[in-house]
């Protein structure tokens, strides 16, 4: 049967090359042997203290996202194009940050209207002037992905503050490879596991000037209560520098200290797990208890670099998003090698009538919406549902963008009946400091629902683990 | 005109604090109206550090006492020499653009009152007269009270309120203007009183107009005039916590109890 979808895995009847030697050997094995690892999988995941089930467990609640058994794959020649355009896309990110707090060449040249950014709640005004280290504003960029043809990626949307997620990368490969030790042997599949020193190695490269020497790295983390707490540990630990809570925290004199049982150690790079409003109640929001008073004060006078730099979170705003392509020719000289989605404004008049005569096929977001909250999906949508939402876009058209549903790829993905396909997209974790580095992997997220387009965890999406083939 | 500023801002808490950590923009910087002779912030116990200059131009430090600490009394004293540029800013370096200074916050968030305000104004918008008109509309319509808002009243709330002191009519002046598309923002400073001057309470606040012929201008609804030579600008921001002399948090708990004094006064 030809779908619509681009299905990884086979073209008509034939299998694809990134799935051949996958392929053979899931046939060498009888379906029982699936049942028992998938069993196996589960003891797993409860010993090392449970941060996803495996679909199907009785013990599922929201916070625990199904992991497939079944890896997504892309040979390296596909990946060697996603990464050149992955990183092409935050390079350019980076140096749109740093100019919106400097010179403003962007808009000077009429390339961006001012008013998307100056009135832009993430644009932060206390950080006009202050120069991160190596220019870096975003040191994590997650740049979200879908696939709808052999050649074909669109970027959904880029996350520019701190996007989540990479430990399932990280632990969705070493589960992999406990199960399945003999896969791995046969196939050769670039490694993922050097990106916590690959994240150490960037912090340390935008240590300020002012530190001599080794510098200093602690991952602040609101706390435990937090939903990413344990990526936030398990990156620390990984990484292998502290963990820290606000009060941990102190500013004196020019810089910012931990405090250890060995006295106050100088803090030299920070890896922030809380949004910029709550990260110093002297600066921003004044009744945030998370942050460390002064902290923003030690960052603007050069004391510590706040890893993403605080005012980062402006390039990923939904709206600034459809002037990426524009970056990448303004700052770059270059032609984006990934395209972004066709995106409606629904600001402007033309785009706002179009957009409401073709609601029921296209998806509506909200501007400064995320996970899959507040969207509507057109073509799953009953005629009640289209209506109310159009209200909403006409009551505060700026706050819309409208994209056409996009022709997901499936992967196939273990169900109740064995394989099947499910869509799925993408999210790799770009690396920015003295390098540009691009860990050859990443985040697949998949619509554990038959023909669900959704793949957001608080929508019932599951993950994969991410292979690229050496070749 | 020489100025000599004293402002002492003393805290006592009724329980030992373990730790006092300050944000100063307590030091003016230079411009075509004030030349900064001496100016020197001092706190017995504390220490001075992270300071630098932020692109709107503000000089900010940071200000850190040890525990335990059951008070502690910030002192500034400073001699300016002051010239009258009508209120227009002239020679002050920053780098915010202006249309920056069009943000809501949520202590000048737009309101009904707000906006019918805004309406009355008659002279084409982004014009001296319209910046006049406005800064005449809010000493009209919010009568100069001491004592009855609180520090972090909207300027929604002070309109329906009708009263006020300085900071109360310079959000509403700073409101009603962005709403009507004229950057608009709130600074500090210090005041020269006279016998018919008020906002001399403490330290005075008024707001600052981008006009494109212009540029930035300041006008005292309190005073229903531009800043002249009685004036020091210390600082700037997008309201009156944005621009706040003095933004600190003190560990511990129990009472606290802040006491101001300034002092302006005129040299012959």
């Amino acid at each position: 049967m030809k779908s619509r979808f681009f299905n990884e895995m086979y073209d008509g009847d034939t299998v694809r090359p990134a799935y051949a030697n996958l392929t053979q050997w899931i046939d060498g094995h009888p379906p029982e042997h699936f049942e028992l690892k998938r069993k196996e999988a589960e003891t797993i995941f409860r010993r090392i203290g449970i941060t996803f089930a495996v679909y199907g467990s009785e013990e599922t609640s929201e916070r625990l996202i199904p992991f497939d058994m079944m890896p997504r794959v892309f040979t390296e020649t596909e990946w060697r194009k996603l990464e050149r355009g992955v990183k092409q896309r935050a390079r350019a990110l980076n140096a749109f940050l740093w100019d919106i707090y400097h010179r403003r060449e962007i808009v000077r040249a009429g390339r961006i209207p001012g008013d998307l950014i100056w009135r832009n709640e993430a644009f932060e005004p206390a950080v006009v002037g202050t120069s991160p280290a190596r220019g870096v504003y975003s040191h994590v960029v997650g740049v979200d992905l879908v696939r709808t043809g052999l050649d074909e990626f669109f970027v959904l949307e880029d996350n520019c503050r701190t996007p989540s997620g990479v430990s399932y990368m990280l632990e969705n490969r070493e589960i992999m490879m406990r199960l399945f030790p003999d896969l791995f042997r046969s196939s050769r599949i670039l490694p993922v596991d050097d990106y916590p020193q690959a994240l150490r190695r960037t912090f340390a490269s935008v240590a300020p000037e002012k530190c001599a020497g080794e510098p200093t790295i602690a991952v602040l983390t609101p706390g435990s209560f937090n939903s990413a707490y344990y990526e936030h540990s398990f990156l620390a630990d990984q990484m292998g520098v502290e963990l820290v809570e606000g009060p941990d925290l102190f500013v004196d004199g020019d810089f910012v200290y931990m405090r250890t049982t060995r006295g106050p150690q100088r803090v030299d790079v920070i890896y922030r797990r809380i949004d910029d409003p709550f990260i110093d109640p002297l600066c921003f929001r004044p009744d945030s208890l998370l942050g460390v008073p002064g902290l923003m004060n030690v960052y603007r006078s050069g004391g510590v670099q706040i890893c993403s730099a605080p005012g980062a979170g402006v390039a990923d705003d939904k709206a600034i998003y459809t002037y990426v392509p524009e970056m990448i020719r303004f700052y770059l000289g270059e032609e984006p090698i990934l395209n972004n989605v066709p995106t409606w404004r629904c600001s402007e008049p033309d785009e706002l009538k179009y957009v409401l005569e073709h609601l029921g096929e296209l998806v509506v977001k909200e501007v400064h919406g995320s996970g899959g909250y507040g969207m509507l999906v057109g073509p799953a949508s009953t005629k009640e549902e289209i209506d109310a939402y159009a209200a909403r876009i006409r009551h505060d058209p700026g706050d819309f963008i409208a994209q056409p549903t996009l022709a997901l790829s499936t992967s196939p993905t273990f169900v109740d009946q064995g394989l099947a396909p499910r869509h799925v997209d993408l999210r790799p974790y770009c690396l920015v400091g003295e390098t540009v580095h691009l860990t050859p992997g990443g985040l697949t997220r998949v619509a554990m629902r038959e023909g669900s387009l959704v793949v957001n965890s608080s929508q019932g999406g599951g993950v994969k683990d991410t292979w690229v083939l050496a070749e | 005109m020489r100025l000599i500023v004293e402002h002492s801002t003393s805290y006592s808490f009724e329980a030992p604090r373990k730790r006092v950590v300050q944000s100063h923009r307590l030091t003016p910087s230079d411009s075509a109206a004030q030349t900064i002779r001496a100016w020197s912030v001092a706190a017995d116990g504390a220490s001075f550090g992270a300071a630098f200059v932020d692109g709107a131009g503000n000089r900010v430090s940071t200000m850190t006492v040890p525990g335990p600490v059951d008070g502690v009394a910030v002192l500034v004293r400073g001699e300016v020499e002051t010239a009258d540029t009508a209120g227009v800013l002239r020679g002050h370096r920053e780098t915010v653009a202006p249309p920056v200074y069009l943000r809501e916050t949520w202590a000048t968030a737009a309101g009904i009152g707000l906006h019918e305000l805004g309406a009355q104004v008659s002279a084409p918008l982004g014009t001296l007269d319209a910046a006049h008109e406005m800064c005449a509309l809010v000493a009209d319509t919010i009568a100069y009270t001491p004592g009855v808002t609180e520090a972090d009243m909207t300027a929604a709330d002070v309109v329906e309120l009708g009263q006020g002191v300085c900071q109360d009519q310079t959000q509403v002046l700073i409101a009603i203007a962005r709403i009507r598309g004229t950057p608009a923002r709130y600074v500090t400073g210090y005041l020269l009183a006279g016998d018919e001057t008020v906002g001399d309470e403490a330290s005075h606040a008024w707001a600052e107009l981008y006009l494109p012929d212009l540029g930035w201008v300041g006008f005292d609804p309190a005073n229903r005039c531009c800043p002249d030579a009685r004036y020091i600008r210390v600082s700037s921001g997008l309201d009156a916590l944005d621009a706040a002399p003095i933004r600190g948090i003190s560990l511990g708990a129990g009472e606290e109890s802040m006491d101001i004094q300034v002092s302006v006064a005129a040299q012959q």
